[in-house]
């Protein structure tokens, strides 16, 4: 139970502060796992709270075409499960940073549940995100997950009803992570009218911090996103900029000036609202 | 044997619900819109009018009486699902869940698809009842399947091609799951065969079983008696489970479902799922799948653009495990074959798919006894295979 509760420590100390974390997206092994060791060193330099990262999968059915391409770039230079749990080890002499796998459902399977936990917390993971196992299908990974004290993280959607998202966040642990649109993820131009009120309504039901995701792609969205959620997560748009600056030695840098951005503007807003989110 | 799935969706450890949360009230509320549906007089009735009326239900038995002497064992049926409206029994699916999508409010509808067929039989009903269509389809489908692409757009619908992954049917369907996602509110998607999230390996198999139920009933007028064996080509598995479902229970009738091979199951160009794959989760369901060690998704292929389908319904699955049904593979080169075979002896063209379920009862007719009976799923006709098949034979035309 090495790595258990690196993502409710840092979601205390940043609800201490009154902060909203920022969680970049990051696909390993886009463009190669070297590079994507280097960039979680550098997100965290730039205020980066916790790192998502991208498990890739042949068939990314919940991801838009930025992702999909990631995911395509980081299948071609061989980041397997195994390969990408070997590079996390390693990083973990380095940082501490709270580490989330974000990916899909049939390579843990082939993988084996309880093997994938148990390498997991070892490797120093911390929680699992997947998109395609909802509550109902979850059985055979959440007890390994929960007995090596690895976070089950899941999604809500706008088209979740009340109860239901009730009933999710009481068997969630970790943070909530509500998607912000009704649709795959990529940068949107605009955000959801209704997703402030969304997300309170959601937070009034649940004790778990609430993160959300899905087609924020400007500091100025992280922003606003940041006066009322307790996380804003950020994918798309960081595969994006690792795509346009593929030959460039700058890659990691541009990418985590991207981020830097984005948490400046989070921290320069006046936060309305309950700090007690991360109990 | 129980009733399944069981009420979370599953066949034994196959099935279930794999989808991203926002998908899963769609879920919930298509299972809870198709059991009122089902329980629901008239809605029974309409579907058994357009069936009739429309499609042209009951199809026929038909004896293949030349077939059947030239291989000199079982007396062959064919079961002409050709001979439906639009050329094949994708119709049959079609027509029920777009009364369902027209019961629900659905404006639009959508549907991937491989070959055509249900590309084009979703495109047939949503013209039928006045709905908005757009149908997905592999951009290497779109240059392969010119003809259907062309109908479907005849037909009103919006097609869509595909470029990522593969650019074949596995890729339409992630790309219909995602549009759905994004317009799930509105929009209907018709999923074209067995496999899928829950509820629709139940819906579609519920929808083609009249072509067991009426072969059952036509046989036994025939014959005076159930059949011996049930041959059908496998891949999502549609036409198949349609056949079988209604005999499962008739414990001494052999189910044979036939696979793409390809070019050969040792050359690892087919789409022999049942055959050659390992179970895992893909598209909704867990079933069997084609992919390697580290669960990603390998590429299928097969000269029929309807068998191209790395995976398989989650039933079929189960059958295979209990022994229930079993499976085997046919070639490209003995598909061919068997449909020039059936073109010269009973004056009947079938599609590739379903070729393979005729060149299995080649193999397997002339091992069976004369007073043994066999009935064959001719699940399409052939007219959308003539480029491919005079490309295979060397003609131009």
């Amino acid at each position: 139970m090495a790595n258990s509760g690196r993502i409710a420590a840092k979601f205390r100390e940043l609800g201490a502060r009154d902060e909203a974390a920022l969680i970049p997206y990051i696909v390993a092994g886009d463009p190669d796992l070297e590079t994507t060791g280097r960039l979680v060193i550098e997100l965290e330099h730039r205020g980066a709270d916790l790192i998502e990262l991208g498990v890739p999968f042949s068939d990314p059915m919940a991801d838009g075409p930025a992702n999909q391409r990631a995911a395509a770039r980081g299948l071609s230079s061989g980041a397997s499960l195994h390969a990408i749990l070997s590079m996390v080890k390693e990083l973990r002499s380095r940082t501490e940073i709270p580490i989330v796998l974000f990916g899909y459902y049939n390579p843990i399977f082939h993988y084996g549940c309880e093997r994938l936990c148990a390498d997991a917390a070892r490797a120093g993971i911390d929680g699992l995100l997947v998109v395609d196992l909802p509550p109902e299908e979850a059985a055979e990974l959440r007890k390994p997950a929960r007995e090596n004290g690895l976070d089950l993280i899941y999604l809500l959607a706008p088209t979740t009803p009340l109860d239901r998202a009730q009933r999710i966040a009481r068997s969630a642990s970790g943070f909530l992570y509500y998607v912000s649109v009704t649709g795959v993820t990529g940068a949107r131009a605009e955000l959801a009218s209704d997703l402030e009120e969304h997300v309170r309504r959601i937070k009034d039901v649940a004790a778990l911090p609430v993160g959300v995701g899905f087609g924020i792609s400007t500091p100025e969205q992280a922003a606003r996103v940041a006066a009322f959620a307790d996380a804003v997560i950020v994918g798309s748009a960081l595969s994006l900029m690792i795509e346009s600056n593929l030959r460039s030695p700058e890659l990691v840098t541009a990418v985590g000036a991207m981020v830097g951005a984005m948490k400046d503007a989070m921290r320069a807003v006046r936060r309305c609202g309950e700090a007690e989110a991360a109990r | 044997m129980p009733s399944l799935p069981d009420s979370r969706g599953h066949f034994a450890e196959y099935g279930g619900r794999y989808v991203a949360e926002t998908l899963m009230p769609a879920l919930f509320e298509l299972e809870k819109a198709y059991k009122q549906a089902r329980r629901d007089p008239e809605f029974r009735r309409e579907l058994e009018r357009y069936s009739r009326e429309y499609v042209g239900r009951p199809t026929p038995l038909h004896f293949a009486a030349h077939l059947t002497e030239r291989l000199g064992g079982a007396k062959i049926y064919l079961k002409r699902e050709d001979l439906c409206h639009t050329g094949a029994h994708k119709v049959n699916n079609t027509l029920g869940q777009a009364l369902l999508a027209v019961r629900m409010g659905k404006t639009r509808i959508t549907a991937e698809t491989g070959a055509g067929q249900h590309g084009v039989a979703s495109a047939t009903m949503a013209a039928f009842f006045r709905r908005e269509c757009e149908v997905f389809m592999g951009s290497l489908d779109v240059e392969r399947q010119s003809l259907n692409v062309f109908r479907m757009k005849l037909l009103g619908a919006k097609v869509t091609a595909v470029d990522s992954g593969s650019r074949s049917l596995k890729d339409a369907l992630n790309e219909a799951l995602r549009d759905w996602i994004a317009t799930v509110r509105n929009t209907y998607y018709l999923i074209g065969t067995a496999a899928g999230p829950h509820p629709y390996p139940m819906i579609v198999r519920d929808f083609q079983s009249v072509i067991g139920r009426e072969a059952r009933r036509q046989i036994l007028k025939a014959e005076g008696r159930v059949p011996d064996v049930l041959v059908a080509c496998v891949n999502g598995g549609s036409n198949a489970i349609g056949l079988f479902y209604p005999f499962i229970r008739d414990a001494n009738v052999r189910m044979v479902g036939v696979e793409a091979g390809g070019l050969g199951l040792n050359t690892g160009s087919h789409a022999a799922t049942l055959n050659a794959g390992t179970v895992g989760v893909l598209h909704g369901n867990k079933t069997y799948l084609l992919q390697d060690e580290l669960g990603q998704i390998r590429e299928t292929h097969s000269i029929a653009a309807g068998l191209d389908y790395p995976g398989v319904g989650p039933e079929l699955a189960w059958l295979k495990d209990t022994g229930r049904a079993e499976y085997t593979a046919v070639t490209d080169a003995e598909a061919l074959e068997a449909l020039k075979v059936l073109s010269e002896t009973e004056g009947i063209i079938p599609a590739l798919e379903s070729s393979h379920a005729v060149a299995h009862a080649i193999k397997l007719a002339p091992t069976m006894g004369k007073d043994q009976v066999m009935i064959v799923n001719l699940s399409g006709r052939g007219d959308k295979d003539m480029q491919t098949v005079a490309r295979a034979f060397g003609v131009t035309l």
